[in-house]
Parts: C-alpha cells; sequence; structure tokens
C-alpha cells in the first residue's frame, strides 16, 4: 500500500520532470523565433542564415531538437555558452558548488532554530513572544528578500561595520575567511527561510492539537508540555518534515536575490547576467538545473508526508 | 378588491422584496477590522489614492536631475525642497517613489486582476464541465505550477526581452494557476450542494447555475485570496525588477530604485531604503487584513497561507 503510492509519486515525479524540460525547451528555443536571425541581426544574407541555422540545428523539426538536446543533457553536454563561447559545463562547474554550499549552510542553521521557536510558540500560544513571533513572521513572509537584505546591509555593513556588505569569493580564502564573506547572505536566507519554517511548524503543530486524542490527553490531566513532546510531536514529524523540503524548494527563488545583491559566485548569478545579456542556452541548462532540484524537493516532500502517515503502513 | 387588502398586499410585497427579513435568509455578512486592520487598510487605500493621482500632486518630475547632488539626504534648493532627499542621479526620491506606485501596484493589480479573470472562467469551466475539459486545464496548470515562478520569470524574459507588456503577460500566466486551483476546488465543491442538484431539477441552464449558485458562493473566499495573490504579484514584479529584469530606467519603479541607490548605502543615503519600505508597508498592510479577515470567518484562510 504505502511502497505502492511512494512508487507511484515517484513516477509521476519522473514525468513532471520531462514535462519541466519540454516547457524550458519551448520557451527557450521556440518562443524566441528564430534565434539564427537574432545573431546575425538585420545585415544578414539569405545564406549565412542559413549556414547557422544548419550550424545550431535550426533546420531540424522542434521535437528533433528537444529529444537531441535532451540527448545531450543526459551524457554532460550543456552546450556552449553564446558569450565568449566557453562550454557551459566549465562556467557551471564550481558556481553550482557554491550555491549549494550556501544551500546547505542555511538549511542547517535555519532548520533546528526554526523547529525549536514553532515548537515554544505552539506551546505557548497567546504569549507576547508568541505574538511577536506570529507579527515578525508574518511581516516577514510579506516583504520581498531584498528587503531583509538592504535593511542587513544598512544595520551591519554601514552602521556598525561588522561584516563586508559584499560576498565576493577569491577562492583562497581560510575558514574564518570564508565564514565572514558568508554571513551576510547566510542571515538574510536564514531569516526568509526561517519565518516560513517557523509560521508552518507552529500551525502544524497547533493542527495535531485540535486532534480527539490529544483532547482525551488533556482531559486525563496530562500536562501541556508533555502532551506537546510525547504526544503532539511525534504525529507532527510528518508534517514538519514536509515543511523543511518545502522551504528548501522556496530557497530557490531567496537565492537568485541574494546572490546578486551580494554579488556572490553561485549559480543564480550566473543565470541572472544569463538572462540580461540573452545568452539562451546558458539560461536553459541553470533553469534545468534549479527546476529539476525544485521538483525534487518538492517530491521528498510529498514522500515523506505518505512516509509519516501511520495509516498507509498496514495495508487494508 | 378592498383598498385595505391591497395595502397589506403590497406591505407583504414589500416585505418578501427586502430579501434580509425572510427567515431563513443568510446572516448579513459585514466585517469588523480590528485596530490593526484599520491601519492596514488606511495604508492599502492612501497608496491606491497614490497610484491614481501621485504624478500631479508629486512635487518634482521623475526625471528631473535638479537635485544638488546624487545620495543626499533631505535638502532644499531653489527648485524646491527634496523631503527624502536625492538618488544616484540627483532626481528627488518622494517623486520618484510617487511615480513609481504606479508601476508597481499597478502593473501588480492589472496582473492579478487578469489572472483572477483567466483562472476563474477556466477553474469554474472546468469544475462545472467536467471530463476533458477538467482534465486537460488541470493538467497544464499541474505542468505550470511544478516550477518556481521567479524561475518562469525569468525563462520568460531571457527568451523575449522584458517590457510592460511581458511583465503583465507573465505574471497573469503564473498566478492564473493557483487561482485556477481555488476557483476549481470551490466550483466542485458547491456544484454537489443541494441547492444545485435543485436548479438542476428545476432545468435551470449551466450559465443560469455558475452565475445564480456559483459565483455568489465562491465570492467571498476567493476576494479574501485576491489580497494574498496581489501580494505574491508585488513581491514578484519588485523582485525582477530588483534584479534588473522588470521596468526599465528611466522609469521609476520601486524594486528597481532599491537596486540602483544600493551603492548609496555606504554614503549613508537611505535612497534605497524608502522604496524598500514602501513596499513593505503594502504588503504587510494587505497580509494584515486578509490575516483579520480569515480570523473572523474561521481561520481556514488563515491555515491555507501560512
Amino acid at each position: 500500500m504505502m511502497m505502492q503510492m511512494v512508487s507511484r509519486r515517484i513516477g509521476i515525479g519522473f514525468a513532471v520532470l520531462i514535462v519541466v524540460s519540454i516547457i524550458v525547451f519551448i520557451m527557450t528555443s521556440i518562443l524566441p523565433g528564430d534565434v539564427a536571425q537574432i545573431v546575425l541581426g538585420q545585415s544578414a544574407t539569405p545564406e549565412t542564415l542559413a549556414a547557422l541555422r544548419a550550424e545550431l540545428g535550426m533546420d531540424q523539426p522542434g521535437y528533433v531538437r528537444y529529444f537531441r538536446w535532451l540527448g545531450d543533457m543526459f551524457s554532460g553536454d550543456l552546450g556552449t555558452s553564446k558569450a565568449g563561447g566557453a562550454s557551459i559545463s566549465s562556467l557551471i562547474g564550481g558556481r553550482l558548488g557554491n550555491t549549494m554550499m550556501m544551500a546547505g549552510l542555511v538549511a542547517l542553521i535555519s532548520i533546528p532554530i526554526s523547529i525549536a521557536l514553532g515548537l515554544w510558540t505552539a506551546m505557548h500560544p497567546g504569549t507576547w513572544l508568541d505574538r511577536i513571533v506570529t507579527f515578525g513572521t508574518l511581516s516577514l513572509i510579506s516583504v520581498p528578500e531584498f528587503f531583509v537584505a538592504t535593511i542587513l546591509v544598512l544595520i551591519l555593513a554601514v552602521e556598525l561595520h561588522w561584516l563586508p556588505s559584499t560576498a565576493y569569493l577569491t577562492g583562497n580564502e581560510n575558514f574564518f575567511e570564508l565564514m565572514r564573506a558568508l554571513a551576510m547572505p547566510l542571515i538574510t536566507l536564514v531569516i526568509v527561510i526561517s519565518a516560513q519554517m517557523i509560521r508552518m511548524t507552529r500551525a502544524g503543530i497547533l493542527n495535531v492539537m485540535n486532534s480527539p486524542y490529544i483532547e482525551m490527553a488533556i482531559l486525563k490531566g496530562v500536562p501541556r508540555k508533555r502532551i506537546i513532546l510525547r504526544h503532539a510531536l511525534f504525529n507532527a514529524i510528518g508534517p514538519i518534515v514536509n515543511v523543511i523540503a518545502l522551504n528548501l524548494a522556496y530557497l530557490v527563488s531567496g537565492v537568485v536575490i541574494v546572490e546578486t545583491i551580494f554579488a556572490y559566485p553561485g549559480l543564480a548569478k550566473l543565470m541572472i547576467d544569463g538572462v540580461q545579456t540573452r545568452d539562451l542556452p546558458l539560461v536553459q541548462a541553470c533553469a534545468m538545473i534549479f527546476c529539476s532540484t525544485y521538483v525534487v524537493l518538492i517530491l521528498l516532500a510529498d514522500v515523506a508526508s505518505i512516509l509519516s502517515n501511520p495509516r498507509l503502513r498496514q495495508p487494508k | 378588491m378592498t383598498e385595505a387588502s391591497t395595502s397589506k398586499e403590497q406591505e407583504v410585497l414589500a416585505k418578501l422584496d427586502n430579501f434580509d427579513e425572510l427567515p431563513d435568509a443568510p446572516p448579513k455578512r459585514s466585517i469588523r477590522l480590528s485596530w490593526v486592520g484599520k491601519i492596514s487598510m488606511a495604508i492599502v487605500v492612501f497608496w491606491f489614492v497614490i497610484v491614481a493621482i501621485g504624478p500631479y500632486i508629486a512635487p518634482h518630475h521623475e526625471m528631473d536631475m535638479d537635485g544638488d547632488d546624487s545620495f543626499l539626504n533631505a535638502h532644499s534648493n531653489e527648485y524646491g525642497t527634496y523631503f527624502l532627499g536625492t538618488d544616484h542621479l540627483g532626481r528627488d526620491t518622494l517623486s520618484r517613489i510617487m511615480y513609481g506606485a504606479r508601476n508597481t501596484i499597478g502593473i501588480s493589480l492589472v496582473a492579478t486582476l487578469l489572472a483572477y479573470l483567466i483562472g476563474i472562467t477556466l477553474g469554474i469551466m472546468a469544475a462545472v464541465k467536467g471530463g476533458w475539459i477538467d482534465m486537460i486545464t488541470s493538467r497544464i496548470n499541474d505542468a505550470i505550477l511544478a516550477l518556481p515562478s521567479i524561475m518562469l520569470g525569468l525563462i520568460a524574459i531571457a527568451a523575449l526581452g522584458s517590457s510592460i507588456p511581458i511583465l503583465i503577460g507573465t505574471a497573469t500566466i503564473i498566478y492564473a494557476t493557483s487561482v485556477f486551483r481555488i476557483a476549481r476546488a470551490l466550483g466542485q465543491d458547491i456544484m454537489v450542494q443541494d441547492f444545485v442538484e435543485a436548479a438542476k431539477a428545476r432545468g435551470e441552464g449551466v450559465w443560469w447555475i455558475i452565475k445564480s449558485e456559483v459565483l455568489p458562493n465562491a465570492a467571498m473566499p476567493l476576494a479574501t485570496d485576491f489580497g494574498l495573490r496581489l501580494v505574491f504579484v508585488v513581491l514578484f514584479i519588485s523582485s525582477l525588477s530588483f534584479l534588473g529584469l522588470g521596468v526599465q530606467p528611466p522609469a521609476s519603479d520601486w524594486g528597481s530604485m532599491v537596486r540602483e541607490n544600493l551603492q548609496g548605502l555606504t554614503y549613508r543615503s537611505y535612497a534605497a531604503i524608502w522604496p524598500a519600505f514602501a513596499i513593505a508597508s503594502f504588503t504587510i498592510a494587505i497580509n494584515l487584513i486578509v490575516d483579520d479577515i480569515s480570523a473572523k470567518s474561521g481561520g481556514s484562510l488563515a491555515k491555507k497561507m501560512v
């Protein structure tokens, strides 16, 4: 029963990945029209146009180009960048590592903070700290990421001179220098992501608290602390794992803004530069990496919530 | 027929006209906001007024570079006073915020309205008609929802370039998907209610059922959701502008104003902070209103948004 549902969900995940690749391909290869014309401009002769089209494979029908592109991607050939003609795999290489490092650190810091604060506020609803946290997190999820980043630069970099306002990496920093350079983007992302996670954790636990067996425990006279830690928390683990995976997926959009504002040499910055110069092969490759990560994380969130549902553990 | 009975008849008819006095009339929907909600409502109304008349009451033109220098704080010269100082090109920050409201809030509002129009039309149609129409629209919807919105925005701008119509179109398509999902779910709930069965049994047409039964019952939840959706669109548009991919200079827009003036922070200039506060005040105020309303209506929406 449960394994069936999980494998079914993974199957759907694969189907979604295929659909995502089709959407990305259509938007970047079919939608812009004749790429050869864009590259060569108005002065192009019909012969040079035809030659470039043949070179780019544009004379083939759309589906042939799609399958060739997909095949190339699976064999690790992401194409060549329009700017400078460097291979995209070499451009992405180190950048991807930088972005993964940032995302990993954000997850490492924000998950314990969020679960602790979410639990605490769910255990003490209506207290002044709960109200401050609820109002603060609502405000934080309402504002753009760059608002948080700008305020942090003003306070921590300009007024207090504690941290640098950019996160540029040269590649030969020691550990301390690296942490100092990463501090501003890390703090920004941790604040933005934690706000979401605290709200969702709190709501998840309060949701469990409404169930009949908790009412039973309250009527038996079990202390509130014990109810939450022994009864509610275990049933809330599924929703909380779900929340974590969902929020790591939300990191995708946070990373785009934060890498740009702090000039951090990550994959998102590379993609934004690609969008600005309309370097479509580069945008295509970066978009596929981000979108597949997103789809896989959402998939993990769903699988986690299936696995944590005890009702599905026994076949009926 | 005597005169007395006619007047009595009229009285009864008048009572029947007054729907609320019927014994089984639905309770009046009145929304009482808390004081937080009232302040938030005042802020939102204030920004809508600025959208309407901002450019006419702004002290300077958005592109006039007559401030004494770039990144100055509040000062005055022979051209007037610069209450919030000047930006990176010596333009008046206050005036640019007033002009920019039109781009930031205006574009978002148009895109949200269009998203609602498309989302509700298709969503209700999918719910009412079912079958292959529901199947196709739902699958397309799932495909678009499977991508992060900022990625879709970036890909669309890379492919088509950035202009206001493209921004509106992209935001409309992305956010119509979530409206579709909600409208379809609401529509499906309503379609299985007894009063719809009764209307079908009476032989009412599809359009009559949609117009008289489905839309009035879906209106309130959709209206509350409109606020949330508008916040998401404002954040989406201003984030793209902040990345330099949204509203293009020299037009003013809150997101791009933050970007342009970031380096001014080092000179203790607040030119980047004011437009950031403008966005924050608008989006936080809308969320607080929605929170207030949904807390009063049973909290089901409050749960959905966290």
